[in-house]
């Protein structure tokens, strides 16, 4: 779940992080002249999209008076940047900058633990640096458990050579960052450029969080003090049709979860779900050469009702031509529960179960009464024997038979 | 009837109050209704729910109610008496 800049430096100032002392968004030319006059200096002006390449787009722009800063305001705010319209236009002081940082946290997924990153190249992508300078870069994984410590930040910073007042600011800035990754289920807290002033002082010029979207009700206090609502998705693209059907067939039934539907331009629909299956599947189909119709989730044990109507969904998709039915092996889910929605689906949609259902692979509880209700139908159904990747790769074949 | 499930109730239990709403406090899914006379009403939509608990053979007399699956040549759920 993306935040734009001014959500960011909010959210981070809420640790203490250094930030401008006025950064405030305009949503018209005037409310940004009226922030450059309270500035009484030059101003930097940057659009408030949910999206990258701002600068290359036009969308920051810098301005010496308030009159310039209108102007500049009114040119930001009729400016679409990747389809994106600006939610406002964020005005600031201009620092005068000594040296540019970054600070960044992670989530590392290999290592499955949080990682601080910290260079003393910023303001340019952290990715460039670890290409053409990784030894200018640093990295240091930190526990979920124990609250982030100073001295692994110093560690991390010292790394690159860095020692007295600078360490000791850099430290701090870097463990509050790492803190408020953890106390906001971020996915990503990025500082860049960090900027070292004239005076010695930091301050972190551009911010960008990520929040894990899953964390949005235990996160709720503070998306109501930022103002953002419920209905906001922040999502890279708005939700299409299919989408929040999927998600309205989620939750009219408390019963599982059949859900978290993303549309793709396939033909073949996806029923699949279980501790990260759906994501292996998914990637299991294209390196089949398959082409997804859909991404989903069920798990949870979903009702009857709930299986039905997401099948149904899927079929009603233009240029489906089939489904596979796939999970990893399900203990909290019902193999028979599961089959049943999806034939009830598809025989509903008025189509043939054996003809329609290129495979279904859902081995675990009641599969003996699972495979029954496949049996009578005559779809095709294999067990925990076959992997999930060869289960995906026979309903790629079948699709080729097609 | 489902398409997966069958649920049949004796008509001497269906007739009775007080086995009516046993049957429709126990059921997980409310396949079990209670019509405004008092008798029982089984309701069809949602039949296919059936998690096949047995609390409803549990919570009434041995034979009151059959729970047939009809994907496994009509092999039935009952307590006999």
């Amino acid at each position: 779940m993306r935040f734009y800049e001014f959500e960011s430096k909010a959210l981070l100032a809420k640790q203490g992080l250094p930030l401008p002392a006025v950064s405030r968004v305009a949503g018209t030319p005037a409310e940004a002249g009226a922030i450059a006059r309270e500035i009484a200096g030059p101003v930097v002006l940057k659009s408030q999209v949910l999206t990258g390449g701002r600068m290359k787009a036009g969308g920051v722009l810098f301005a010496d008076s308030p009159d310039e800063c209108e102007s500049a305001a009114e040119k930001i705010l009729k400016l679409e940047i990747n389809g994106h319209a600006p939610r406002g236009v964020l005005v600031e002081g201009r620092a005068p900058v000594a040296q540019e940082y970054y600070a960044g946290v992670i989530y590392d997924v290999l290592a499955k633990l949080p990682v601080m990153i910290f260079s003393d190249m910023g303001g340019i992508d952290i990715e460039e640096v670890a290409e053409k300078h990784p030894q200018h870069i640093a990295k240091l994984h930190f526990s979920t458990i124990l609250p982030p410590s100073d001295f692994r930040a110093k560690e991390l910073v010292s790394s690159l050579g860095i020692s007295g007042s600078e360490l000791n600011r850099l430290t701090r800035i870097v463990a509050q960052l790492a803190r408020s990754f953890t106390q906001y289920s971020l996915t990503l807290a990025e500082i860049n450029p960090l900027a070292r002033l004239e005076d010695g002082s930091f301050i972190c010029l551009d911010a960008h969080v990520d929040m894990e979207a899953e964390a949005r009700d235990r996160q709720q206090a503070i998306l109501e003090e930022l103002g953002i609502g419920p209905d906001e998705t922040r999502q890279a693209r708005p939700p299409t049709p299919f989408e929040i059907r999927g998600a309205q067939i989620d939750a009219v039934d408390h019963r599982g979860v059949a859900g978290n539907v993303v549309e793709f331009d396939g033909d073949l629909g996806l029923v699949i779900g279980a501790g990260g299956g759906s994501l292996t599947l998914f990637d299991a189909i294209r390196r089949h050469g398959g082409k997804p119709a859909n991404y989903c989730e069920i798990g949870g044990n979903p009702s009857v009702s709930k299986t039905c109507e997401l099948t149904k969904l899927i079929l009603s998709k233009t240029g489906v031509r089939k489904i596979a039915v796939m999970m990893n092996v399900v203990s909290n889910t019902r193999v028979d529960i599961v089959a049943r929605g999806v034939i009830k689906g598809v025989i509903e949609s008025g189509y043939d179960p054996a003809h329609k259902i290129a495979i279904f692979r859902i081995p675990g509880s009641w599969e003996q009464d699972g495979f029954k209700i496949l049996s009578k139908y005559g779809v095709e159904y294999c067990d925990r024997s076959v992997s999930m990747f060869d289960a995906a790769g026979r309903a790629v074949a079948k699709m080729q038979q097609a | 009837m489902g398409l997966f499930i069958e649920v049949q109730v004796a008509p001497e239990a269906s007739s009775k109050p007080a086995v009516v709403k046993k049957l429709v406090e126990v059921c997980p899914v409310n396949i079990f209704g209670e019509r405004e006379d008092g008798g029982l009403d089984i309701i069809e939509s949602n039949v296919d729910e059936c998690t096949l608990c047995e609390l409803c053979l549990d919570a009434t007399e041995p034979g009151a109610v059959r729970v047939i699956k009809l994907y496994d040549q009509g092999q039935a759920l009952e307590r006999s008496a």
